[in-house]
């Protein structure tokens, strides 16, 4: 009796949550996309900045490298501009209470919103496939573990952004995180060269950062980087349980519900 | 499960100290229209926030039907909608692609979603507005755009948290017309600063000051918590009037209110009726009751010095 009573209830609406996926990326991509085109633009040429310096300065012998570093930073900063995009429609629109007192889940918008930038990054990721397809050869195995390597860092930085996203009461905060969390991740590590370009001591530095291990997956599976099978088995390992730590560490810390 | 809004002993101190809600005791149907109205920073916001679970209280606890808005928030969530005091339309969207996504959010299908914004956009009355992009939209429209989101969801609680703040007087009413047709078969928890609104929509208006309850009742039962229940306001000039019992304020040109019992009022009435002086003789307001409840309590507070932690138990 009770469980007819129950699925009766839920008969009333059928709610879906492949709605409530796409109601965060009409929202934070293609609505926003649709009102102001220069984000666009911007998607397109976002983390190229890095490439082109790179590529430039060593006069064009590291541009494979930069390209593959290129791939990670898209994922990095797909997920970091979630932070700044969820500080501004938490704190400045209120959207973020609308949705809490609805029937949709932390989980559900943060993954619509997590989807949402990749979206928004789709053009840049499309002009990287067509860098990488002309100028590395890469086999399909290390272009798998390429891949792999993306959506952990991206996974990674989707969780620090909701944490982070979280703790913000508005936006200039939001924008500082942003910046912050990018340099640390983006501008010591070495993702747009070999590690072997940082003199010793600082490559210490290097290594506290998750991307490095990203990239030196990636760069010894395209043949860019020569590292012992131990290593590659540790890289993989410390990224893995970046990932996980930093999703665990959002998932407890997080604040959904305000205290 | 009782169809009630339960709070007990609800108490919220935020981090910075600030002591928002002691103690709030209410026990309400959720039918019809609820009003709750007091002044700036008494704690409306909080208590609304509270109950749509966005925020967690401190003190005691809340159920909404029988639910507990700790343990049992994901059932609420299915239950309730708001629109929140600062809620903003996103400012890239139209006023249809917010309420569209604001559907969505909720589980509608998109075809479904289509359908229920386009009907709710007509009842606000703001179709003409539908496809124009909300930063180009006056502060009203796009306050209307967001009432519109909720009110087409299928939600059976809904909390507007003053919703009719900036809009125009035709808006307004237009406003409360839906409402009062939402009413029949939903619970409005609103809250309002336009004293007017809360006389002529709510079945129930709870007076909320310094995050204690302070009043809770119809209009007739709040008209009874004060000493005279009439207002006389006599208008002409030079008047010689001397109610038996009550009390006379004086304002400018000499407009005159009286604050005075039914019974007095009517005599009153004869009198200036035979006097031929104009006036107007009306149960208080609740503009009066809300004026002389706070304004009480806030004298007292001055003359006691220091607050008192206790706030008074209120049934249905
Ligand atoms: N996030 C917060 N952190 C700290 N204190 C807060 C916070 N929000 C509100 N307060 C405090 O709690 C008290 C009640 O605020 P609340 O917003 O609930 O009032 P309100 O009745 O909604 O007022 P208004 O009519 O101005 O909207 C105020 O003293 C306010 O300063
Ligand atoms: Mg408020």
């Amino acid at each position: 009796m009770a469980k007819r009573k129950k699925k009766e209830m839920t008969m009333e609406l059928k709610r879906s949550k492949w709605s409530q996926l796409l109601a965060s990326i009409l929202v934070n991509t293609i609505y926003a996309m649709q009102n102001f085109p220069i984000m666009l633009l911007n998607s397109l040429l976002a983390p190229l900045s890095f490439l082109i310096v790179i590529t430039f300065v060593s006069h064009g012998a590291l541009l494979s490298v930069a390209i593959e570093g290129a791939f990670i930073m898209t994922m990095v900063s797909a997920g970091m501009a979630l932070q700044a995009d969820l500080s501004h429609l938490k704190n400045d629109m209120k959207v973020q209470d609308m949705v809490v007192s609805s029937p949709t889940s932390a989980f559900m918008y943060i993954a619509g919103m997590g989807i949402s930038e990749i979206i928004y990054f789709i053009p840049n990721i499309f002009i990287l496939s067509i860098l990488a397809v002309l100028f590395i050869h890469v086999s399909i195995q290390a272009a798998l573990v390429i891949t792999a390597v993306m959506a952990i860092m991206f996974v990674f930085s989707i969780a620090l952004s909701f944490l982070l996203s979280t703790f913000t009461q508005d936006i200039i905060q939001g924008w500082a995180f942003t910046t912050l969390v990018s340099t640390l991740l983006s501008t010591i590590p070495p993702v747009y060269y070999p590690i072997t370009y940082i003199p010793m001591p600082y490559q210490y530095i290097a290594y506290l950062s998750p991307t490095t291990y990203a990239a030196q997956i990636a760069q010894s599976a395209s043949g860019f980087l020569a590292i012992s099978p131990m290593q590659f088995a540790i890289d993989w390992i410390v990224l893995i349980l970046a990932a996980v730590v930093m999703f665990i560490i959002a998932a407890k810390k997080t604040r959904w519900r305000e205290i | 499960m009782a169809e009630s809004l339960v709070c007990k002993n609800l108490g919220k101190t935020y981090k910075t100290g600030s002591n928002a809600l002691r103690n709030i005791n209410l026990n309400i149907p959720t039918k019809g229209i609820f009003a709750l109205i007091g002044r700036n920073g008494a704690g409306k916001t909080t208590l609304v926030r509270i109950l749509a679970t966005e925020l967690l209280q401190t003190k005691g606890s809340a159920t909404i039907n029988g639910f507990d808005v700790v343990k049992d928030a994901d059932k609420i969530r299915q239950l309730i909608a708001i629109v929140p005091q600062e809620g903003r339309i996103i400012p890239w969207t139209t006023p249809r692609q917010m309420v569209i996504s604001y559907l969505l959010y909720r589980g509608f299908s998109y075809k479904e979603a289509k359908q229920r914004a386009d009907e709710s956009l007509k009842k606000l009355d703001i179709v003409k507005y539908a496809n124009t992009q909300s930063s180009h939209l006056s502060g009203g429209i796009k306050r209307k755009a967001l009432v519109a989101a909720v009110i087409s969801s299928e939600a059976k609680i809904i909390f507007l948290d003053e919703p009719t703040t900036g809009l125009d007087p035709i808006s307004r009413a237009d406003l409360w017309d839906v409402l009062k047709e939402m009413k029949k078969d939903r619970f409005i928890f609103l809250t309002t600063h336009y004293l007017e609104e809360a006389e002529r929509l709510a079945d129930k208006i709870g007076v909320i000051e310094d995050g204690k309850l302070f009043a809770l009742g119809t209009l007739q039962e709040l008209r009874k918590k004060i000493k005279y229940e009439y207002s006389v306001e006599v208008f002409g000039k030079g008047a010689k009037i001397k109610p038996k019992t009550g009390e006379v304020v004086t304002g400018l040109d000499e407009h005159k209110q009286i604050f005075t019992t039914a019974k007095e009022a009517n005599r009153l009435s004869k009198e200036l009726i035979k006097k031929g002086i104009r006036f107007s003789s009306n149960p208080v307001s609740l503009e009066e009751i809300f004026y002389y409840i706070v304004k009480r309590s806030i004298d007292t507070d001055r003359k006691n010095g220091e607050e008192k932690e206790k706030g008074d138990d209120y049934g249905a």
